[in-house]
């Protein structure tokens, strides 16, 4: 088991705002090895995104309040300076987003970009930078990049333009890479192009990956590790099979019982979750997602802790349950030929 | 259920029109819809699958009329509709509504959601004032919110609940016909299944016909009897929904297959996965022959210059292509293909 | 381009076509507006006024007058009613040194006074300096521009309270150009304030909004400066609105519509000589400095959107 290149301890953030003090992330920890993927799946409030901007100190602002530390070789980089970190950000760690569209500033070619970020932090010639621009672009795939990284950004089609995202992340060799719903806003055949492209590219460039979704799908062909989020916690984590083979938590069998997959035949009716994410400014007490659960019971009004209840140790989850109760509840859940529990 | 579909579209066609040059000419257009014929029949859900730039949306819009067909006909009933007036026209769009994709685009914030939904009544002249707001607030409960939603307004809403009121408008004029664009696209995948439950379940107490546009597969192979997939502005495969993810004969459809990801880890890895080169081209200037022809991996010279006909390969199934996949030599025989079989 | 030049050029002949013609139409209906009666006189017979009716040329149809008055126009001698038929096109020209002088050095100070204003009110939103200049652009807005003239010239012209600048009147700078310039320092102070604060106010909101687009987002993820990011990206896209409105304002102006400002301070420009016509009612006059005005603001129409096209790479000019 290598260094961690990255460990996350007990994450808070939390905004000010009119209505009162949003919780967005309450608690979160994980740890990001070399060459690994972190999958974040969750809905939206769930604080996913939250997390992957706070690691690039996004979120820092006159209403932000952190808590607990980001360590990234060592530094905490919730308590570097904002100068400090703007160094970090492009060199150490890159992101993409979810639109490329516009993610790409439109009055700038994608080439000026892409040198843009290279001389953020490089001292390096515009005409150097600028072949490197091509070759980045090449390297992720896109056609003639003699001519094109001359193009704008209307000039390319989503998937181009995602590529061109990926290419401006990378051009500085960051060691992770933070892909927040790069996918979402794609075709599917686009979406399965730039899937594979980020899976090669981290062989390439030696980086680590997070990759944040909605889609469990996608997750299971490209995460190692994933981290299941509701309402500004990880509610369940583990490696790719643990989840998908052994999931713990009722709200993870809720997400995917209820989706329409293309494994299974049809059924009749999809199961749901019912009910709706919790407000972030007054979570329910004890277990957040009790009120949506259907196997609730007395524990859960306690605040259950996020440890392993398997075999597996690296498999964490926030579930009261006995282990031999989930596995019994979940086949009911999941199974396609039954009705919901 | 009779004979006659409800719906029915032959060849229509919905170009845009690019205008440039001193007097504005016409120097190019946007081949949205090209040349697609199908029917819908009552209480069926028709699916209409395809990738952006597919026209399928576009589609949708043409059926009721939102957008002027440029070519073609539609039947409404039996009824030519394509032509009508707006008064002739008027009581039949009380027969055939649409939902949206977006929910916070599609509602109007400075109303209440009570006047959204009350609105299409009042417009068609439907009861007075009271009868409407009683019916407004069975509407309301009917699609899972509830009757004192009446005087709020949409931003006091989530997503998920917004879908609902663009739904429950839809509904107000009980409708025959509902258009569906993307309708739980823009929602989190524990909303959705809610979300699509209860679309089946209007479906039944209400009687509805569906024609649902969606790029999810998953999705619309849940909901749909029949699937459409759309490929540059044509239909490029039609049939029953489990016979097309069964059975895809189309190279088109297989690679779209082919590109969903499924949430089982071993499954995909082990699955032989197709990725599609390139990026899908513009219907400006759409290829010659097969439009798939650029990107498909068993394209051959019939494929650049000759546009395969939609034919059907038994049950009920429809492909349009020189070299169709899954489909043995005795069925072949029987649609008179004699291209050689390939896969 | 050239498809688009030939239609805006199309587009702006007709449009002036147009304004002449509404022009002369007002002008018609206005009541007490028969200028053979006031030029006769208060005495005047009805022969008297027929005759000078018949010389003016005001018994032809409506159609003929008009298309006479266009004529003259065009040809340089547009003969003025009054004042004992000056030509309209010669006082518009003896005008033009005072507007310009006016209105280029207000539409400099303004753009500069209005960006710096508009960029440190967003720069400090929501705080005290934000506020404070937020107060002092809404007065800036809202202060009569013949009041606020008036008022620097009875505090700081000679004569005044502290006397520093000359009474208004305008020097030609060929003669004399620190005569030429501190004789206009009011005037641009008077013309630019209410632009000032306007600019401030639109510049400060398209900023905000910018900050918080998704390029912003990744120019920030990229690791660049903040000065990088405000200069290259987000300023960049929050001043193209500007050039829009500083087009079309300066073309106002320029086209003689600081008639208040001219007023006030005595400056003999177009927009003086607007208020002289409109006055007398002097309908050829009034023709003339309508069509100046007009030509100016259809002409940087068409700069401005060959500008825009030109920072937006997304505008294609059709």
């Amino acid at each position: 088991m290598s260094e961690p290149l990255l460990e996350v301890k007990d994450l808070s953030v939390s905004f000010a705002t009119e209505d009162g003090t949003v919780r967005a992330v309450d608690g979160v920890s994980f740890g990001l090895e070399r060459g690994k993927v972190l999958g974040i799946v969750g809905e939206s409030g769930s604080g996913k995104s939250v997390t992957a901007m706070t690691l690039m100190g996004l979120t820092r602002g006159v209403n932000a309040r952190f808590g607990g530390e980001v360590l990234y070789n060592g530094t905490n980089l919730l308590e570097v300076s904002d100068r400090a970190m703007q160094t970090y950000r492009g060199s150490e760690l890159g992101m993409i987003f979810q639109d490329p569209m516009t993610s790409l500033n439109p009055v700038y070619r994608i080439g000026e970009q892409i040198v843009e970020a290279i001389r953020a932090h490089e001292k390096i010639g515009k005409a150097a930078a600028r072949r490197r621009a091509i070759e980045l672009l090449h390297q992720v795939g896109i056609p003639n990049p003699e001519s094109r990284v001359d193009n704008f950004p209307h000039e390319f089609s989503g998937g181009m333009r995602q590529r061109a995202m990926i290419a401006i992340a990378l051009s500085c060799n960051p060691s992770i890479l933070i892909a927040d719903e790069p996918t979402t806003a794609l075709d599917v055949t686009i979406q399965a192009q730039i899937v594979d492209l980020i899976s090669t590219l981290k062989d390439e460039f030696q980086s680590s990956v997070i990759f944040i979704t909605h889609d469990l799908g996608v997750i299971a062909e490209i995460a190692d590790e994933i981290l299941v989020m509701y309402a500004g916690r990880v509610v369940e984590q583990g490696t790719k099979r643990d989840i998908f083979y052994d999931p713990q938590m009722p709200y993870t069998w809720g997400l995917l019982g209820s989706i329409p997959r293309l494994d299974r035949p049809r059924v009749k009716r999809l199961h749901t979750i019912k009910g709706m994410p919790p407000s972030l400014i007054n979570p329910p007490e004890g277990c957040r997602f009790r009120p949506r659960c259907p196997h609730a019971f007395e524990k859960c009004a306690e605040e259950p802790v996020l440890e392993s209840r398997v075999d597996a140790p690296g498999h964490l989850d926030r579930c009261w349950l006995t282990v031999d109760e989930k596995r019994a509840r979940r086949d009911a859940t999941i199974s396609p030929t039954t009705e919901a529990a | 259920m009779s004979d006659t579909p409800l719906i029915e579209v032959r060849r229509v066609k919905k170009y845009f029109p690019i205008r440039a040059g001193i007097l504005q000419r016409e120097v190019a257009r946007v081949h949205a819809v090209d040349d697609v014929s199908f029917a819908v029949h009552e209480g069926e859900t028709l699916g209409l699958v395809g990738e952006s730039g597919c026209g399928k949306s576009t589609l949708g819009r043409t059926i009721i009329r939102l957008y002027e067909p440029t070519a073609g006909e539609i039947l409404f009933q039996g009824e030519h509709i394509e032509k009508l007036g707006r008064r002739r026209m008027r009581p039949l769009r009380r027969e055939m509504q649409m939902v949206f994709q977006d929910p916070y685009a599609s509602l109007n914030p400075r109303k209440r959601v009570g006047t959204i939904v009350s609105d299409p009544m009042r417009i068609h002249g439907l009861g007075d004032r009271a009868s409407r707001k009683k019916q407004v607030e069975e509407l309301l409960e009917t699609v899972g919110l509830s009757p004192e939603h009446y005087n709020r307004f949409p931003h006091e809403f989530s997503g998920g609940q917004r879908q609902r009121i663009g739904l429950a408008r839809a509904l107000a004029l009980r409708p025959k016909l509902i258009i569906a664009d993307e309708p739980v696209s823009a929602l989190d995948v524990s909303i959705q299944s809610q979300m699509l439950n209860l679309l089946e379940d209007l479906q039944d107490e209400f009687q509805l016909t569906y024609v649902f546009v969606a790029h999810d597969l998953g999705v619309v192979r849940h909901v749909s009897d029949r699937i459409a997939v759309m490929y540059l502005g044509k239909i490029v495969e039609l049939a029953p929904a489990d016979e097309l993810y069964s059975r895809p004969i189309m190279p088109y459809t297989e690679a779209l297959l082919s590109a969903v990801p499924i949430p089982d880890p071993d499954l995909a890895e082990r699955r032989e996965r197709i990725v599609l080169e390139g990026d899908v081209p513009s219907p400006i200037n759409p290829p010659t022959g097969c439009r798939f022809h650029p990107r498909c991996r068993y394209a051959t010279e019939i494929c650049k210059t000759t546009e395969p006909p939609l034919v059907g390969y038994g049950n009920s199934h429809f492909a349009a292509c020189h070299h169709p996949l899954n489909v043995g030599a005795a069925t072949l025989a029987t649609v008179g293909e004699p291209a050689p079989q390939q896969n | 381009m050239v498809a688009f030049l030939i239609r805006r050029v199309v587009g702006m002949v007709l449009v002036l076509i147009a304004v002449s013609f509404i022009t002369y139409l007002i002008f018609i209906k206005i009541p007490g507006g028969d200028p053979a009666q006031r030029l006769a006189g208060r005495t005047a017979t009805h022969a008297n006024i027929e005759s000078i009716r018949i010389k003016l040329g005001l018994n032809h149809p409506f159609i003929v007058q008009w298309f006479d008055m266009v004529k003259s126009l065009l040809s340089g001698t547009l003969v003025s009613y009054f004042n004992g038929g000056t030509n309209v096109v010669d006082q518009i020209k003896q005008g033009l040194p005072a507007t310009f002088s006016l209105c280029l050095g207000a539409g400099i100070i303004w753009l500069f006074f209005g960006i710096l204003v508009g960029v440190i009110s967003a720069a400090s939103a929501g705080r005290f300096s934000d506020r404070a200049i937020t107060a002092l652009a809404l007065i800036g807005i809202s202060l009569p521009v013949v009041w606020l003239g008036l008022v620097l010239r009875y505090l700081f012209a000679e004569g005044g309270w502290i006397s520093s600048f000359p009474d208004g009147g305008y020097y030609p700078f060929t003669q004399n150009p620190w005569e030429w310039a501190t004789h206009l320092i009011l005037p641009w102070i008077t013309l630019a304030v209410l632009f000032i604060g306007f600019y401030g106010r639109v510049l400060r909101s398209n900023i905000l909004d910018t900050i918080n687009e998704d390029f912003v987002r990744t120019a920030k993820a990229k690791g660049l400066s903040p000065r990088r990011i405000m200069t290259k990206h987000v300023l960049r896209a929050s001043l193209i609105p500007i050039v829009t409105l500083f087009g079309l304002d300066f073309a106002a102006v320029l086209g003689g519509g600081a008639i208040i400002t001219e007023t006030v301070y005595s400056l003999q420009g177009v927009g003086y000589y607007a208020y002289q016509s409109i006055q007398a009612q002097d309908l050829p006059a009034l023709m003339g400095v309508t069509l100046y005005g007009a030509a100016f603001i259809v002409v940087f129409s068409v700069l401005v959107d060959i500008a825009y096209a030109y920072l937006d790479p997304r505008i294609r000019l059709t």
